[in-house]
């Protein structure tokens, strides 16, 4: 059994990451999984959150990324993101004013769907400042 | 008969037209390279975007209640125009050709009885677009202080779009720009965005057969919810494909402008320098001529 499959990071703008990775976990908007080799099929989209991947020598690096999808099958892992950045780039300041961009959803969101989309926006941004923060 | 003084004037004048323009022939060059690159590395998502979405067309249509995006209003009425030029001119034919298609394509509905709104994108095509259709123009976007078109400014017109779109503001959207064929070669072309067409999975039978797990994909959520999503989002994406395109084309228009704007000057430079000279002889020999004759009188 093949130890490492292929992962591609596609943003609109390029191609991001195009390696060979031992595991990739995804936070899927129906909760976080962990893509390793011969993984079944799923399309699943994503909520914002990190990306978390283990290259082929064992390195781990973490990816911001927002809205997307990511679609799996055995050989190989997907992701197209609206937003990715990797975590060491993030700039705190422009995450800080994510948030309360978010929180300002929040109090403008007209219907009850809305207000939850925003609310569950704002928690992931907030887990992800704390992470970033931890570095 | 314009004097020597005149001639020289003029013959300054286009050399330092025919600089300026050869300047922006290599400006546009280099320009052009870049938005091939951009337009180049943007092919990826929207080439997997695609075939996520024809995965997911091939299941879904079918269902009732899909997004109206996919389905339509069931209506035809009110038909929007998106029409994304350049904001700048001086290359060619490539504003004035993709303002003129959503013209004449506006021409027509409103002779059908439907009723035509406008968006433009860019500065130009506003410009040609108000003379007669002032009062269909929703708004004008303009791109002038963006250096390198990014995806938030596609995500934002898309944002508008949608908008628009669930207050019913129209029925049928269609965008109109340049796809870029070479740099001599611009094609005008009109995309129609919202009922979005799903783009159909190249030689289905045969995909079933190879790659037999495709079908057995499991979604999460369910795959109406995911087309849901991502429907808005291709909008986006359309629009991020189309400004690239549209880029390239616009400095690929303005280059080969630009060489023939260079090359005119050169002409005119050519054909001013012999009228010049020859006037320059013509006037010698006449005052040779009354040097001669004065002496001869003596």
């Amino acid at each position: 059994m093949a130890d490492t499959f292929k992962f591609e990071l596609v943003s609109p703008e390029k191609l991001l990451i195009s390696a060979d990775v031992r595991q990739v976990l995804v936070p899927g908007s129906e909760g976080d999984f962990t893509v390793l080799p011969n993984h079944a099929p799923v399309l699943s989209t994503l909520k914002p959150g990190l990306l978390d991947v283990i290259d082929e020598d064992g390195a781990e690096s973490r990816i911001f990324v927002r809205g997307g999808i990511a679609e799996v099958d055995p050989l190989s892992l997907t992701v197209l993101a609206q937003q990715a950045i990797d975590l060491d780039e993030l700039d705190k300041s422009w995450l800080a004013q994510e948030i309360a961009n978010t929180e300002e959803d929040i109090a403008d969101a007209k219907d009850e769907d809305r207000r939850t989309t925003a609310q569950n926006m704002l928690e992931q941004l907030k887990l992800v400042k704390s992470v970033a923060e931890a570095l | 008969m314009a004097s020597l003084k005149d001639l020289r004037n003029r013959i300054t004048s286009v050399t330092s037209t025919q600089k300026i323009t050869k300047a922006m022939q290599m400006v546009a060059a280099a320009k052009l390279r870049r938005a091939q690159e951009a337009a180049e590395a943007g092919r990826p998502y929207a080439v997997r975007m695609d075939s996520v979405l024809a995965n997911l067309g091939a299941k879904v249509t079918d269902m009732a209640g899909a997004s109206p995006i996919l389905v339509g209003t069931g209506k035809e009425d009110t038909h929007l125009l998106v029409v994304a030029t350049a904001d700048r001119g001086l290359c060619g034919g490539f504003n004035s050709n993709i303002a003129r298609l959503a013209r004449d394509h506006a021409r027509r509905l409103i002779a059908d009885g439907k009723s035509v709104k406008f968006l433009c994108v860019g500065r130009k095509g506003y410009d040609v677009l108000k003379r007669e259709f002032e009062s269909a123009i929703v708004d004008t976007i303009s791109l002038k202080e963006v250096k390198q078109i990014g995806y938030e400014n596609a995500l934002e017109i898309g944002t508008r779009i949608l908008a628009m779109f669930d207050e019913g503001a129209f029925d049928i959207c269609t965008l109109y720009f340049a796809e870029f064929k070479s740099v001599m070669e611009q094609k005008t072309t009109a995309m129609q965005l919202i009922p979005a067409k799903l783009p159909e999975s190249e030689n289905r039978e045969a995909d079933t057969e190879t790659l037999g797990p495709v079908a057995a994909y499991e979604y999460e959520p369910e795959e109406d919810e995911i087309l849901n999503d991502l429907l808005p989002r291709n909008v986006s994406t359309q629009i991020y494909r189309a400004l690239l395109e549209n880029g390239a084309s616009e400095q690929g228009a303005r280059m080969s402008a630009m060489d023939s704007a260079t090359r005119n000057a050169g002409e005119m430079i050519d054909s001013l320098t012999l009228i010049y000279n020859r006037q320059r002889q013509a006037q010698i020999t006449k005052e040779l001529i009354e040097i001669i004759s004065g002496a001869e009188a003596l």
